[in-house]
Formats: structure tokens, C-alpha cells, sequence
């Protein structure tokens, strides 16, 4: 089992519901957020082109995070996602420094906190808040190692990339473009 | 031309808009670190050399300024923690991937190692010392028996405990300045640099602080190679690499590292110390202290400027 989220980035509007489902749906608390939206202009007018990106956590299959916590508090759980032990955690920010996409941060309460793309709804059989609540349905979840997932086949039939994908950290959060 | 504007809704405390997850704390505590390791590696050295009643204050009483510097360094680290009730949790386990983890299992050798080398000398310092309970007295005689032995794992922790603050810095592939394997000797060998320019300040012997005015040198030369090397080595990288090489080479961070960590910690000492060997009368206290004001802001700037290097994607 591999779980994987893919993000259409031509039919997100950078509405941010998904911003605000994952901060009702997990308690994130006021000022912080687990998932976040990118806009991106690219060019100079008017030959102006922009990518609009629902960003979080990357669950990678070579997770930098993973490799440098000194206490086993950030690790693989089920379908490789990335998940911190709060009670594990002493706050060190190594993780927070390790991470490219700057995915991770010091929670109020001192441990790290981060997107668990919604594992407790997972574990359900539900999506996670942000792809149920999206208004233009640009987000898929679900098995990379089910042909028959939602994420298996947006994947077969669009073309895709993955964010920085030279810091080796094998991101498994896809972009549709 | 191409033109790209990144507009983020992310704005993360201590995260954005350019990480600050580490303030004053960890530079300090790397800075200490790497100089108790310099102190100590000096102390086993000229131990084993047989030096230790020539160099008398290398090998017994500047050690005892350690427990302390490591002790500080200790209560930095732990400022540092968000999460501090559970700090415990670094000694329920050992990561052998973990840069961090590695540290905490050395200052956990290294630290009651500092101590009990202190205690093997302390008579010899303060000839009136009583340690009071007749078992302490028993214990450090069992421990000065086995010198050899402590000083043999005094010098290898040591080289652990200074290589391991560039290591866990170097450790870190998402920030492209901290992500060159140079760290790991360069702070080794600035901790070393300052170790040894505090045995010369501290000394009153003055074939030991020539001794380590000579050390200092030698340091200080392989400490500019390696700054060399390392801007070689991101100007021939990546983008990532060049942009951060870029924040030294007329970025924000290029009067500061160039004035305090090369003119001030390296340059300007080396010129006076072979001023001194020359035969000029230089009081050791100033290319000293230099030195290790140098090491402290070289643990300071790198730490900063590499939280502000980054990907963009």
C-alpha cells in the first residue's frame, strides 16, 4: 500500500477550502496551517501564465524528516505516511530544518506538527478534509499500489510532476499540469 | 525574460516567510562544543606524548574549564527544545541516521569523561582539594590508574563531538548552504583552532603558548583552505548552491563573514601570532580571543545564513 495525493493544477482556483477543512478538521491551531496554497506567475505581461498549487506535507518515500529525528518521533506509518509521535517529539526542529518544502512546524504546544493526510479518515475509508471538501474537485487520494484508486488513474491519463524532485526525497504529493 | 512571482498563503510561525527555527541557542551550543572538544582533544594528546608536565595547563587544569563549557552548551540545547519535558526521549533510543542522535550519545560519553579527567588532576591544581567521602578519593584514584585509557577515548569523542556540529548541519539537503560535506571538518578544525587558543591564553608557560601559537597557525591555514574550498564547491554546484555561496560572495551575509570570521578570526590572528614568533612582544590574549570570537561567529552566520538559503520551486 503507498498512499498518494495528486493536485489538478488547472482546475484549483486557490479558493483555499482545503486550507480551512484541515484546520477545522485537525484543530490546527489559529495562525498556522498544514496545507497552503501557491500561486505562481510565470512570464511578464501579457504573456502572463499562472499555476495555482494546493501545497502539503509531500509523505515522501525518502523523508529527510524521517532520517534525522533523534528520538524515532517522525516515521512511516501505514501506506508511508509521514506522522510525528507527539509524545515523542522534544521539539528540536530538526525535521523543520530538513525539510524542502518547508511542510512542518513548531506547534503551540512544542511538538512538531504537519499534514497526516487525514489518517484517521483514511483508516475510515473516507478522503481526507481537504480533497472532500474541494468545490472544483481538483484533488485525488487514494492506493498508488491500486490500479482502480482515484490517484492511479488521474495518473495514467495526465501528465504530472512532483516538487523538487532533485533533493532525492522521492515527494508521493503529485501535480497535474 | 522570464519572470516568476511566488505568492504563498503559508505563513507558519518560526517557518516563514524564511525559516528561523534556530535562534541563538543551537550556534552557541556548537560553538561550546566544538571549543571543549578542541580543549579535550589537546588534553588526551599531549597526555599520551607524555607532555604532561611540560604542557601543564593543556593537559590539566584548562580541561576543567569543560564540564562548564559543555554544561552551558547543555543548557542552550535544551532552551532550544520546544517540547522540553520530553528531552528524555533522545536516550530511549539511538538513530544511527540521525546526526542529532549521535550528538546526544557523545555528550553523554564526553561530558562525565570532562569531568573525570578534571577530577584525576584536581589535587595537582589545588593541592588542598579534599573530596571529603574516603570512596570519592578511592574512585579517582581508580580512574587515574587508567589514564591512558581515558585519555585514547577522550581523544576520539572528541573528535566526534567537533565534527558532528558540522555534521548535523551538513546533514540537512533542504538547505543548500549547510549541504556541503566541508562542515563537518571545517567546524571540527575551527573548534580545535579555538580549543587551542585557549590553552595559550591560559597558559603561563610560555614553550606551551608557543607551542600552541604554532598549533593555532597550522589551523588557521587549514581552516582558509577549506573556506576556499567550500565557495569552490558551491560555485561549481547547482543553482541552489550558487545562490547560497551568492549570500557570502555580495549577498547579506558577506561583511559579516568576511570582516569577523576571516579578517578578524583567522587573517589578522595569524598575522600576529607569526609577528609574535618573530620575536614581537604581542600580549596572547588578543590573536586569542580573536580566534575564538571568529568560531563563535562562525557557528552564528552559518547556522543564520543557512536557514535563509533555500529551494524556490
Amino acid at each position: 500500500m503507498r498512499y498518494a495525493m495528486a493536485v489538478d493544477t488547472k482546475k484549483c482556483v486557490g479558493c483555499s477550502d482545503c486550507v480551512v477543512a484541515c484546520q477545522t478538521e485537525n484543530n490546527v491551531p489559529i495562525g498556522y496551517c498544514r496545507d497552503w496554497v501557491v500561486e505562481i506567475t510565470h512570464g511578464t505581461y501579457p504573456q502572463l501564465e499562472l499555476e495555482i498549487r494546493s501545497e502539503r506535507c509531500n509523505h515522501c518515500d525518502n523523508s529527510p524528516c524521517v532520517r534525522c529525528c533523534p528520538t524515532g518521533a517522525s516515521h512511516y506509518s501505514d501506506g508511508g505516511i509521514v506522522l510525528v509521535t507527539e509524545d515523542k517529539c522534544i521539539g528540536c526542529g530538526a525535521c523543520i530544518s530538513s525539510c524542502p518544502y518547508d511542510a512542518r512546524y513548531p506547534h503551540p504546544d512544542g511538538h512538531v506538527d504537519k499534514c497526516t493526510f487525514c489518517i484517521h479518515r483514511v483508516q475510515k475509508g473516507q478522503k481526507p478534509a481537504c480533497v472532500e471538501v474541494c468545490p472544483t474537485k481538483c484533488m485525488y487520494f487514494g492506493d498508488l499500489d491500486d490500479p482502480n484508486s482515484d490517484v492511479s488513474k488521474v495518473l495514467k491519463k495526465r501528465k504530472f510532476k512532483t516538487l523538487i524532485p532533485e533533493a532525492g526525497t522521492k515527494p508521493q504529493l503529485y501535480f497535474l499540469i | 525574460m522570464k519572470e516568476e512571482l511566488i505568492i504563498s498563503g503559508r505563513m507558519n510561525y518560526k517557518v516563514d516567510p524564511s525559516l528561523h527555527i534556530w535562534g541563538w541557542e543551537i550556534p552557541l551550543y556548537l560553538f561550546l562544543g566544538g571549543l571543549a572538544a578542541g580543549v579535550l582533544f589537546f588534553a588526551g594528546l599531549y597526555y599520551l606524548r607524555g607532555k604532561e608536565n611540560e604542557y601543564q595547563s593543556a593537559v590539566k587544569w584548562v580541561p576543567m574549564i569543560t564540564p562548564f563549557l559543555l554544561a552551558i552548551g547543555l543548557g542552550a540545547l535544551f532552551l532550544d527544545l520546544h517540547h522540553k519535558p520530553y528531552f528524555w526521549r533522545l536516550y530511549t533510543t539511538i538513530k544511527l541516521q540521525s546526526p542529532m542522535s549521535w550528538g546526544a550519545w557523545t555528550l553523554m560519553v564526553i561530558t562525565p569523561l570532562s569531568i573525570i579527567w578534571s577530577a584525576t588532576y584536581i589535587k595537582d591544581v589545588f593541592p588542598k582539594w579534599d573530596w571529603k567521602y574516603k570512596w570519592v578519593d578511592d574512585l579517582v584514584a581508580y580512574f587515574i590508574e587508567y589514564r591512558t585509557q581515558l585519555a585514547w577515548i577522550m581523544i576520539i569523542f572528541s573528535v566526534i563531538l567537533g565534527i558532528y556540529t558540522g555534521i548535523l548541519l551538513s546533514a540537512f539537503n533542504a538547505r543548500p548552504l549547510w549541504n556541503t560535506s566541508i562542515l563537518g571538518p571545517l567546524f571540527l578544525t575551527s573548534g580545535l583552532s579555538a580549543g587551542a587558543a585557549l590553552i595559550m591564553m591560559l597558559s603561563k608557560n610560555p614553550l606551551e603558548r608557543i607551542r600552541f601559537s604554532q598549533i593555532d597557525l597550522m589551523l588557521i591555514a587549514v581552516e582558509l583552505t577549506m573556506v576556499i574550498h567550500m565557495f569552490m564547491g558551491f560555485r561549481a554546484s547547482t543553482e541552489v548552491q550558487i545562490e547560497a555561496a551568492a549570500l557570502f560572495l555580495g549577498g547579506p551575509y558577506t561583511l559579516s563573514f568576511w570582516i569577523f570570521v576571516v579578517f578578524i578570526g583567522m587573517l589578522l590572528p595569524a598575522f600576529l601570532e607569526i609577528w609574535e614568533l618573530k620575536g614581537n612582544h604581542i600580549p596572547a590574549y588578543i590573536p586569542a580571543v580573536m580566534i575564538i570570537s571568529g568560531s563563535l561567529m562562525l557557528r552564528f552566520i552559518i547556522v543564520h545564513a543557512g536557514q535563509a538559503s533555500r529551494y524556490l520551486y
